[in-house]
């Protein structure tokens, strides 16, 4: 075993592949890894960031749906007022109707029954007095009892 | 397998699995193994070289390839893979590396990638390749590089040249001379003193980096060829496999240690006292 030329050889080449791989070795590799990296830390912070937006946008979400839920529950209450409004209103304007018409039926029978009565008073007094002329045609003459006659009509 | 002439004995195989393919210049023009015997330093380990050279290779041409295709989208399986490990040498640059320096962090996964796949060799069988290589009329090969000293030192020598480089810029030269000079004793007599003992520190760094990885892939080796020199084929695999698995956690430690200390001592280099 004895130290020749070889030494120098194997200096040489070390030399040159050193340079070689410092060069055109090193550094696109380093530059793939370090994008990767980059790549990598970007993504990560990418999915922290849309988490807190979906933490925001569900946050809101919620607060729509109480509000319109409150809103729904607001025109519900307002709609049952204006229904049992609008039912006392019908019912008293058909109280009011009903009257009106009870009150016109009874003016009306009261109406019908005064003629009916002056009728009948007529024509019982013209009964009366053919019933008194038949009895007097008998005994008196008409004109000396006209006068009870009139009497008795005046008092039906 | 010995190579051709030499009598196959267990000596004979250890000998040969543990010899290099050399090539040289002589008078006679480029030569080969037997002829090179005398050449001195100036001979290469041309298989050594050429395994390196090609792990190299292969290993920057796939990254390269998963570079230029990278996305920031969802990616392959390879590129997954090849990810990791960047981020991996990433991390323990960050971690360990105090100061700014482009270099390191490229530095680092060469450093364990290429180790990595060069210690990898180790695991395979230790007569295929040779044998095909025998074969072919190729006397000696030796696939795992980092078993050879020579590469070791090669890589563990270049870090100590970063060591030194960087020493003297962030600190200046003065500042590199008063930090082998002025520590740990801090008085103008004792500066013989802590100039010893510094010197002895900072070439104990490549030294033993370049030691320590191959005295383990080394002794791994040769537990391989041992098995295989020693216990007949139908038993080898009672100890090569126990072996084998405990040295995937060896090549990937020796790997890991040797991108980690580089690192430590880049990061040192760089401190100002």
């Amino acid at each position: 075993m004895s130290i020749n030329a070889t030494l120098l050889g194997q200096a040489i080449s070390f030399a040159l592949f050193v340079w070689f791989c410092m060069k055109f070795v090193w550094p696109p590799l380093m530059k793939a890894i370090e994008e990767r990296q980059k790549k990598i830390a970007d993504g990560l912070a990418d999915a922290s960031r849309a988490e807190k937006a979906l933490d925001l946008a569900q946050a809101k979400a919620g607060d729509q749906l109480k509000q319109a839920k409150e809103q729904a529950a607001e025109i519900i209450d307002a709609a049952n007022k204006r229904k049992n409004q609008i039912v006392d209103e019908a019912k008293q304007e058909a109280e009011a109707e009903r009257a009106k018409i009870i009150a016109q039926g009874q003016a009306e029978v009261e109406a019908e029954r005064n003629r009916a009565k002056e009728e009948l008073r007529k024509q019982l007094a013209i009964l009366a007095v053919a019933g008194a002329e038949k009895i007097i045609e008998r005994s008196v003459d008409e004109a000396a009892n006209a006068d009870i006659v009139d009497k008795l009509v005046a008092e039906l | 397998m010995a190579a051709q002439g030499e009598e196959l004995t267990v000596q004979g195989y250890i000998q040969h699995h543990l010899t290099n393919a050399t090539m040289c210049t002589t008078e006679n023009g480029i030569s080969f193994n037997y002829a090179c015997q005398d050449a001195g330093f100036w001979t290469w380990h041309i298989d050594s070289l050429l395994f390196a050279v090609g792990l190299g290779v292969l290993f920057l041409w796939a990254f390269y390839k998963v570079g230029q295709k990278a996305t920031a989208g969802v990616p392959g399986k390879f590129q997954c893979f090849v990810e990791i490990l960047v981020e991996f040498v990433d991390g323990v640059v960050r971690d360990s590396f105090h100061g700014r320096n482009a270099l390191i962090a490229p530095l680092g996964l060469t450093i364990f990638v290429w180790v990595f796949l060069m210690n990898l060799m180790d695991l395979v069988p230790v007569d295929f390749v040779p044998h095909a290589a025998v074969l072919m009329g190729i006397p000696y090969l030796k696939i795992v590089p980092t078993t050879d000293l020579n590469m070791t030192l090669g890589l563990s020598l270049s870090v100590f040249a970063l060591i030194v480089y960087y020493s003297i810029k962030v600190k200046g030269v003065s500042g590199f001379v008063k930090e082998l000079t002025l520590q740990p004793f801090n008085h103008w007599a004792l500066i013989p003193v802590n100039f010893v003992l510094e010197t002895v520190t900072l070439i104990a760094k490549p030294i033993s980096l370049a030691l320590r990885l191959f005295g383990n892939l080394y002794a791994g080796e040769l537990i391989f060829i041992l098995i295989a020199a020693l216990l007949p084929w139908w038993a080898q695999w009672s100890m090569s496999l126990p072996w084998a698995i405990f040295h995937i956690l060896v090549i990937v430690l020796q790997a890991f240690i040797f991108m980690m200390l580089t690192i430590v001592y880049l990061s040192m280099a760089h401190e100002d006292h």
